[in-house]
């Protein structure tokens, strides 16, 4: 995993993490990237067959309240901070496009 | 400045009274934050509420709280009902949470008075606080050196004497490493003892908020104030908050502590021999110094620089121009989602996103996420090894005093060094004390770290007592 990333893979990433960037950028964080990946490819000799993952620090079970209705965040005290918001819901541009 | 425990001592007794104790912090803040950019927002209409509210308290004879009257500086990721709250980051410009972190309510409910909001790099990303995009903290001490990160406003707040205490929040290491390089107290708490309800989530497996303070006391008293089980916080640990103040004096006759070279190697000459001095005082104080070497330490900057962005890229997926914060219009919601992501977040931010997107990534997964994992078990099996011999770890909390302004900002590789020494236990989910010890290059204050188990926060308070009593405070 020598050289782990090319200028391609940032702008894949950046399109699926819905982000633009320049060219100049994109020889930046490439260059950037690639030393962090680079560092982490100090684990990637280790053998870790038979080695647990462990996602979070404790064993957790999972947490359920009793199901009863209670007060939740006021509406219209959270759509007054969106961007836009119309009949009690957020409002966004149109997601569907036009018809061939 | 006066320690919380003094002021709270005053506000009950009526030598003096939260409002006095407010302006004095008013004060302060006035005179130095054009300078050092310390605070992002002064909430000085709600400080004077709750500060007459605590004095009402006393004139009536109500108990007004073990905070009372004590003024506190908020770290801007945490969430306080109608104050505005930016993660330094212009996505979340002009935003005012509808609700309060559970600290906020618990700092309310003991009679603290928050004064304001604090600066951090963008989204607790970074180790010095000029990942904000409202400009760099500048350290007290030297204007010209940053405070650390990412809690660098928070660590600042405490050092420039404008709050006895402060909260942060420890990712990587976002409170030590900052408390460090500003010579005061900075506590990571076990994993889970306090709710993260209302902390905007970086990596939410690592995030733990945590106290900033000028002594020992301070901070036992501040995080008994806000730990404990809240069901509004799936992760919190089911049990009340612990006793910690009541043991600050317990000293550590007979502990075993374990020097680790791991945690020493590679730092500057000046922290090493902060460490070394360090491990003679509690060894004079009765401990047994045994010297150990825990070789996985090495691996956790490569894991937590996998796992962090992981965590990230999922939990800032939801800055997209929809519920809160900036819009950028454009024709449709998608190509809005990106205007919006790319104007509003900082480069740091855009780094970390697209690492986490790439280890999450089909055909690197496995890879990268995978291994990181794995890597993580490791370290927690490593730690645990070691306190079936000792009792605490000794080490440095980062490999040199505050560092200059702009000469590492430029290269993430060299900045994500900063952190080498506290990310294991952000890894392990367990418990970490900074504390100041011996002073360095141009007077700057050295720090060594105490690190324990799970649940060993009185104990790590009794032996960094013990380096403060050294240090003559």
């Amino acid at each position: 995993m020598s050289s782990p990333l090319r200028r391609d893979d940032v702008a894949h990433v950046a399109k699926l993490a819905r982000l633009t960037l320049s060219s100049a950028e994109l020889d930046m964080f490439t260059e950037q990237l690639g030393q962090v990946l680079e560092h982490a490819n100090d684990m990637s000799s280790l053998n870790l067959e038979g080695v647990k993952p462990t996602a979070h620090p404790f064993e957790l079970l999972n947490v359920v309240r009793a199901d009863e209705i209670r007060a939740s965040l006021d509406r219209d005290e959270v759509l007054a901070m969106a961007p836009d918001a119309q009949d009690g819901r957020f409002a966004v541009p149109r997601i569907m496009g036009e018809a061939p | 400045m006066k320690s919380a425990a003094q002021t709270v001592a005053d506000v009950a007794s009526g030598a003096s009274s939260a409002n006095e104790e407010l302006d004095r912090s008013l004060g302060a803040i006035r005179a130095r934050n054009d300078e050092l950019n310390v605070f992002l927002y002064v909430d000085e209409v709600g400080a004077r509420r709750q500060a007459d509210a605590v004095d009402e308290k006393v004139r009536r004879g109500e108990d007004p709280g073990v905070l009372a009257g004590v003024p506190i500086a908020i770290k801007d990721n945490l969430c306080q009902r109608g104050i505005p709250t930016t993660c330094s980051s212009r996505i979340l410009e002009g935003w005012r949470p509808p609700y309060s972190a559970t600290v906020i309510e618990r700092l309310l409910a003991a009679g603290a008075v928050p004064v304001g909001k604090t600066n951090l790099d963008e989204f607790a990303m970074g180790s010095s606080t000029e990942n904000s995009a409202f400009g760099p903290t500048k350290n007290p001490l030297d204007p010209t050196r940053v405070p650390g990160g990412s809690s660098g406003g928070s660590a600042a707040s405490v050092a420039a004497d404008m709050t006895p205490i402060a909260l942060g929040s420890d990712t990587g290491g976002s409170i030590r490493q900052p408390a460090a390089l500003c010579g005061v107290i900075g506590v990571k708490p076990t994993y889970g003892l306090v709710s993260r309800y209302g902390l905007i989530a970086f990596a939410s497996s690592l995030d733990q908020i945590g106290p900033f303070a000028k002594d020992v006391r301070d901070a036992a008293i501040l995080l008994e104030a806000i730990a404990g089980h809240d069901e509004m916080d799936s992760t919190s640990l089911p049990e009340p908050a612990p006793s910690l103040s009541a043991h600050v004096d317990d000293g550590v006759a007979g502990k075993r502590i374990g020097l680790v070279r791991d945690l020493v190697d590679g730092a500057d000459d000046e922290v090493v021999d902060a460490v070394e001095g360090a491990a003679q005082v509690l060894r004079d104080a009765g401990a047994t110094i045994v010297e150990m070497s825990i070789p996985e330490f090495r691996l956790g900057l490569s894991a937590y620089y996998i796992l962090a962005p992981a965590e990230a890229s999922s939990n800032l997926a939801r800055y997209d121009g929809v519920r809160y914060g900036l819009r950028v219009d454009a024709d449709d919601v998608t190509a809005m989602n990106e205007a919006t992501r790319t104007a509003g977040f900082g480069d740091e931010v855009k780094r970390r996103i697209m690492l986490g997107t790439y280890a999450l990534s089909a055909g690197y997964f496995d890879a990268y996420y995978g291994q990181a994992l794995k890597v993580r078990t490791m370290m927690i099996d490593a730690f645990a090894r070691a306190y079936r011999d000792v009792d605490l770890l000794l080490g440095a909390t980062t490999p040199s005093v505050a560092f200059k302004l702009g000469s590492k900002v430029s290269d993430p590789m060299a900045m994500y060094l900063s952190d080498i020494f506290t990310i294991p236990t952000n890894l392990s989910g367990e418990a970490a004390v900074s504390v100041p010890f011996g002073t360095g290059e141009a007077g700057l204050p050295t720090a060594v770290q105490l690190l324990g188990p799970a649940r060993s926060e009185a104990r790590l308070f009794a032996a960094a007592r013990i380096l403060e009593i050294a240090e003559g405070r």
